[in-house]
């Protein structure tokens, strides 16, 4: 992937952008609403899922509580099935340990399981500088890689992509990176789907080096654990003699059974399915079967960053099920390409401000404001992360960190707004001063645009024309 | 201070403020009542995702693979297969040996009712693997009795010291448009025979 998210304009500047294609606000929007119908199907048969959520937060909270210790237990268990355990600071650590794993089996390519992590460390970038070709074995990070493009989605990375422009990057591309895509080829899914199938056969066939993430660590057993649909990820784990790794450490679980509750959560929440066609878990080297040699590389990268924050550290319990980009208004209309980092949507406002800091960039810290604070990212969230309490506390974040110095709009309209809520008849003054503004436009239901400041809010929505009478006002004059 | 050291004393410093006493995961969610009938339910839902399940006695397995493979097809067995089928016995091959093979057949560890799930293991019977993965076409044989009512059932009647592959249909993708696409990298061919007891 020769794309990078480094440099992208703040979120609103890429926002408009985004909103102005319509082809993409199609895609996202019949993507996002078909796994939203899928996933609501599947999650209403199973009558336990509020314990379900609530038992996978208490698990994962228990585990990030004492994280020193339970990273201790999976590293000892993985050492004891004969892992090699390694520690990585950040990215550029923790890619250089991939290249030298690479570089000391004489390989000029890796396999590849779609993996966040290893997305979020740039190893493909950095292997390249290497001379280590990585190549993506998951169909969307074919299409991505190969079109050199970004991804838009956890799930779903070439959701912005429609077939015809998945065939002309196939047929114009896939010859430069080994098997030719066949003589016309056709831009139904199963064709491409197969063009796919016999391009990287060959190279899972041959490689000997693959690189992984892992879903779930455990720290009782060592066990690592895939979680998949197409088998890319079965081939990867399963064909080469060496496999790497890399795993945030806040993907550690204590037990074996905890896992019970995560296969049911994940599969649910992602894809909206009862179980994705394939799970593969492992337990270090099985003599005779699969690769003969294992790195784990557990990774820090902002993580630690994160647990530090009081309010943000439940963001880590997040299992990347992506459930609540599909529900989020915000990312419907915008798509993944606006958040400017490997995490899109309501998890990736949180989530890279909390990872990054805020204060130094002023792409990052637009993020907690990518949100409507409408909830429905809480409500879908198979691990109860607080999505909305995070957004808000890491917007007082972003202001205080831009303090000293003049308040901004929003801040002085957040602080008027407070001093009106603040004192009841205040806020009938302002109520009644609403109405008679409604009645001066009679007949109109929203407002396109307003006198500035009014005009930072309605350069890109609309304001619903007040109520002539106030919900307070008619409840009491109901009493 | 090397990686690990700093790490775990970031991990320390970022947690100085935080209760150290541990939540109680209520395990509520593991007393659901099992399914009336969790082989019906298995085979309903394994059929769902578009794998062929037919239900048979011990007797017919040989037939029934000859039929679903067809008369050339070149027909991969794991070491300890226990049923009389006709194919070559795994000793090894390299992967690009294992492409030439139309289709295997194994057994498996169990299968899940409410999710329509197989479980190898990879025991005697199962092969490693890979076996199950190259071939075009997989054919697996499990028991009535193997077959546990739910996710948290299966967890804790298996091994996590054994590698382990979770199978819930063939091989599949969404990626291009939404349109769903039986058969990317593993399997494209699914036939699951459940064995009543004689
Ligand atoms: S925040 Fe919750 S809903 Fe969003 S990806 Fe993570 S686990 Fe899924």
């Amino acid at each position: 992937m020769s794309g990078t998210f480094l440099g992208m304009p703040p979120f609103p500047v890429a926002a408009r952008a985004a909103l102005a294609d319509t082809q993409l606000r199609h895609n996202l929007a019949h993507a996002t609403g078909t796994i939203r119908a899928k996933r609501a199907d599947v999650v209403a048969e199973v009558d336990n899922w509020e314990e379900l959520r609530v038992a996978g937060a208490a698990i994962k909270d228990n585990a990030l509580r004492s994280l020193d210790a339970t990273l201790l237990r999976l590293e000892k268990s993985l050492q004891d099935n004969g892992v090699t355990v390694h520690w990585a600071r950040d990215a550029a650590e923790a890619c250089s340990i991939v290249a030298a794993v690479a570089l000391s089996h004489g390989v000029d390519e890796v396999v590849k399981v779609k993996s966040m992590a290893t997305q979020e460390i740039g190893l493909n970038e950095a292997l390249a500088e290497h001379g280590v070709a990585a190549w993506e074995t998951d169909l969307a990070e074919l299409i991505v890689q190969l079109g050199d493009d970004l991804p838009s989605h956890i799930l779903v990375p070439a959701i912005h992509r429609n077939r015809a422009e998945i065939r002309e990057v196939f047929r114009d591309r896939m010859a430069g990176a080994g098997k030719a895509a066949p003589d016309g080829l056709s831009d139904e899914p199963a064709d491409l789907a197969a063009a796919a199938r016999a391009h990287l056969r060959e190279k899972f066939l041959r490689a000997k080096v693959a690189v992984s993430g892992a879903n779930f660590a455990v720290a009782e057993t060592g066990t690592l654990v895939v979680v998949e649909s197409e088998g890319n990820g079965r081939m990867c784990l399963t064909l080469p003699e060496v496999l790497v790794s890399v795993v945030g450490i806040e993907k550690v679980v204590p037990t074996w059974t905890d896992l019970d509750v995560f296969f049911q959560l994940l599969p649910r929440s992602s894809t909206g399915e009862r179980m994705n066609p394939y799970t593969s878990t492992w337990s270090g080297v099985a003599p005779g079967d699969g690769p003969r040699e294992m790195h784990v590389v557990l990774l820090d990268n902002g993580r630690t960053r994160v647990l530090a924050d009081e309010v943000g550290r439940q963001t880590l319990r997040c299992i990347r099920c992506s459930a609540c980009l599909n529900v989020c208004p915000v990312y419907e209309r915008t798509g993944g390409h606006a958040y400017g980092s490997v995490y899109p949507g309501p998890i990736g406002a949180i989530l890279n401000p909390l990872m990054k800091g805020v204060g130094d960039d002023a792409q990052t810290d637009s993020l907690p404001y990518a949100s409507t604070l409408c909830g429905a990212c809480f409500e879908v969230c198979p691990v109860r992360i607080d999505i909305p309490e995070v957004l808000v506390h890491l917007r007082s974040r972003v202001v205080d960190a831009h303090r000293p110095g003049p308040p901004s709009a929003e801040a002085l309209a957040m602080r008027a707004a407070g001093w009106v809520f603040g004192r009841a008849r205040r806020l009938g003054a302002v109520e009644r001063a609403a109405g008679l503004l409604s009645r001066a436009l009679r007949g109109r239901r929203s407002l396109r645009w307003l006198p500035w400041p009014g005009s930072l809010w309605t350069g890109a929505r609309d304001l619903p024309v007040p109520p002539r009478r106030a919900f307070r006002r008619l409840r009491s004059e109901r009493r | 201070m090397t990686a690990r050291d700093e790490i775990l004393a970031a991990v320390r410093r970022a947690l100085a403020d935080a209760e150290p006493t541990h939540a109680q995961v209520s395990r509520a969610y593991r007393d659901t009542p099992p399914p009336p009938d969790p082989v019906a339910l298995f085979v309903e839902r394994a059929a769902e995702y578009r794998a062929h399940v037919v239900r048979c006695a011990e007797a017919d397995v040989p037939a029934i693979v000859a039929a679903a493979v067809g008369p050339t097809a070149r027909v991969l067995l794991p070491p300890g297969f226990p049923y009389p089928v006709a194919g070559q016995v795994d000793t090894g091959e390299t992967a690009t040996r294992l492409d030439d093979f139309d289709a295997v057949v194994t057994t498996a560890a169990l299968a899940i009712a409410t999710t329509g799930t197989l479980v190898l293991d990879h025991g005697p019977g199962q092969g490693r693997r890979a076996l199950t993965l190259v071939p075009d076409t997989h054919l697996c044989l499990v028991r009535a009795d193997q077959v546990v009512a739910d996710v948290p059932a299966a967890v804790a009647a298996l091994d996590p010291a054994r590698p382990q592959t979770w199978i819930s249909g063939p091989s599949a993708t969404s990626d291009i448009e939404l349109t769903r696409v039986e058969g990317v990298h593993g399997p494209r061919t699914l036939h699951i025979l459940v064995i009543d007891p004689a």
